[in-house]
């Protein structure tokens, strides 16, 4: 069974309010440091099988057609999880 | 009788008032099922309101892909009158009938009051019976109502007449330019984000001119379809 990840964001010359309000929360949190939030959302993609250039494909034309809407966001990752994961633990140096 | 449908998606809350709206208005109001890909001969078709899915993915995303909708998004091509209201405006705009979207109210608050909204479009087949430049009051009442496009879209609505109506005396939600409602370059696809369904009999309006709860600015946006309809 393979996973794609999806990831969608508010389009960065739209405001989004939601960011904005956690924004606000963080410093009465003691979070200071961080000075703008933006709020997106993850889709995780099941298939049987492992995820082929073919699947990647398919996961792309769904994140343009239906998970995203164009006019408000923009699709800024469509990524095999495991090879994702497998690529951030080499470039920490643990593999 | 002029034959009006009213769409119901899982999730609708306004369809029965719709329906009672069309019927005051003196249409026979027609049920429309999401799941049936059939129109049933009617001669116009209301988008109520609601919360259409749950508003999962975003509002009116999932509904955009209802059988029945592969049929408005056909009529409406061939100049079949829709009206979009509230959640069946941003289905209009997911199903691309419409340009732009909605977003979240600029104060994340639901709201719920009365509105008013001055009429800039008075030859959509929604409209007729409005003059250009009137202020109506109707319930608006949503948490995803503020009106985005980019600047090119918003300047080709202003510039072809296709905002129908602005909001008046303060903008509730962070729409821009202002916007309450917009029209197809046909005029017969119309979506706003208020209701002209709640605004239909004395007694339960908004306040108007009669008094307290006698506004019945709603009635006219179907009376003006009933009016298209018959030429």
């Amino acid at each position: 069974m393979g996973r794609v990840v999806v990831d969608v964001m508010p389009k960065p010359e739209i405001l989004d309010p939601q960011g904005k309000a956690v924004a606000g929360a963080l410093p009465r949190l003691g979070f200071g440091q961080f000075t703008s939030v933006r709020q997106g959302k993850r889709f995780e993609l099941e298939v049987d099988g492992p995820v082929t250039p073919e699947v990647l494909e398919a996961a792309a034309a769904a994140a343009e057609q239906v998970l995203s809407n164009p006019v408000i966001e923009d699709v800024v990752r469509v990524a095999d999880i495991e090879a994702d994961a497998a690529a951030t633990v080499a470039s920490q140096g643990l593999a | 009788m002029t034959r009006i449908g009213v769409v119901t998606f899982p999730g609708t809350l306004d369809d029965r008032d719709a329906a009672r709206a069309v019927r005051l208005a003196g249409g026979e109001p027609v049920a429309l099922w999401h799941a049936d890909a059939d129109l049933k001969d009617v001669d116009a078709v209301v988008l109520p309101g609601g919360f259409s899915y749950g508003d999962y993915l975003r509002a009116g995303a999932i509904s955009r892909f209802a059988p029945v909708m592969g049929e408005v998004v056909e009529a409406a091509g061939k100049g079949l009158p829709v009206l979009g209201i509230c959640n069946g405006f941003q289905v209009l705009t997911e199903a691309h009938l419409l340009p732009g979207s909605m977003i979240k109210n600029e104060s994340l608050h639901f709201l719920c009051r009365e509105q008013v909204l001055t009429v800039e479009n008075s030859d959509t087949a929604w409209t007729r019976e409005f003059e250009r430049g009137e202020d109506i009051t109707i319930p608006l009442k949503n948490q995803d109502g503020q009106y985005v496009a980019d600047e090119r879209t918003l300047d080709e609505l202003e510039g072809e007449g296709r905002v129908v109506f602005r909001y008046q005396g303060g903008n509730p939600n962070g729409s821009r330019r202002d916007i309450a409602g917009i029209t197809n370059a046909a005029g017969n696809v119309v979506g706003l984000m208020p209701h002209p369904e709640h605004a239909v009999e004395p007694g339960f309006g908004p306040d108007g001119a009669q008094g307290p709860r006698s506004g019945t600015d709603g009635l006219r946006f179907f009376t003006s379809v009933l009016r298209a309809l018959v030429g």
